[in-house]
């Protein structure tokens, strides 16, 4: 699937990267500790997460992310949008709650990876 | 030695927000001179997680950063508390962060042997109370 289709999965408003969402993704990760995604994060291409500061799409960066997905309405601030567009990271956010945001790309064929 | 490239950032202990700055920059000149990937990769994690922990555990520091056509060697230096015991501090999941630290997303005691993980050759030297510099090499060949 695509980031778009991720984004009509999710119902989710595209903060930033608009112009990005033809891009493909193959697996996602879900996590609110930046430590463990930089410690066990492969090759996943999306990421879903509740915490909301820089570091989530410094991180993103650093592990050559495509997208971040904020969980249960979490809305990033100018600073984080600013850092998204400087670095080519899609931003959206979802209502949906991380459990059951998972749960529905799974259920549409996205996989965790390594 | 010749075609060396060394660069030079100071990280601001005072402010979390920025950090990874450093590192952002490294990886974005290593993809520049033609990089492979895999060692842009390595690089990139293992300077950011050194970096994050300048900020958190010390109040900040100097990373150097040198790149031969061999390899990528990392410096990071700072003044800060230092590690009383780095064999313990290198164990999987032994954090001494606070728990705002850990609001923030980070501290589960992955770093140390993250960056481990992620380079080819690690060497941590610390003093309580004087500083802890940690030196890293990814090779390119
Ligand atoms: N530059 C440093 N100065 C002082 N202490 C440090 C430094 N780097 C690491 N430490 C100590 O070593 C411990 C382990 O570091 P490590 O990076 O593995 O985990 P962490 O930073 O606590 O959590 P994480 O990296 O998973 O976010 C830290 O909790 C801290 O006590
Ligand atoms: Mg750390």
């Amino acid at each position: 699937m695509n980031i778009r289709n991720a984004k009509e999965i999710l119902d989710c408003q595209v903060v930033c990267g608009e112009e990005l969402l033809d891009q493909e993704i193959h697996t996602a990760c879900g996590s609110d500790m930046m430590s463990d995604v930089l410690a066990f994060v492969k090759d996943q291409s999306i990421l879903l997460t509740g915490l909301v500061n820089p570091q989530v799409i410094r991180t993103a960066d650093m592990m050559d992310m495509l997208c971040i997905v904020f969980v249960r309405g979490k809305c990033p601030d100018q600073a984080m949008i600013d850092l998204a567009n400087e670095r080519g990271i899609v931003l959206m956010t979802t209502g949906h709650r991380m459990f059951t945001a998972c749960g529905l790309l799974w259920e549409n064929g996205l996989r965790g990876g390594n | 030695m010749e075609n060396t490239l060394t660069l030079r950032y100071e990280v601001d202990g005072e402010d979390f927000t920025r950090a990874g700055e450093a590192s952002a920059a490294v990886k974005r000149a290593l993809k520049k001179m033609g990089v492979s990937p895999e060692v842009v990769r390595k690089v990139a994690i293992a300077l950011y997680e050194g970096e994050i922990n300048m900020v958190i555990h010390a109040d900040g520091g100097v990373i150097t950063v040198e790149v031969t056509p061999k390899e990528v060697r990392m410096e990071l230096a700072d003044h800060g508390k230092g590690i009383e015991n780095i064999e313990l501090a290198m164990q999987e999941g032994y954090s001494t962060a606070p728990d705002e630290v850990r609001s923030l997303g980070f501290g589960a005691g992955m770093g140390l042997p993250n960056m481990k993980k992620c380079s080819d050759e690690m060497k941590i030297e610390s003093t309580v109370g004087v500083g802890t510099t940690v030196t890293m090499t990814v090779y390119i060949q």
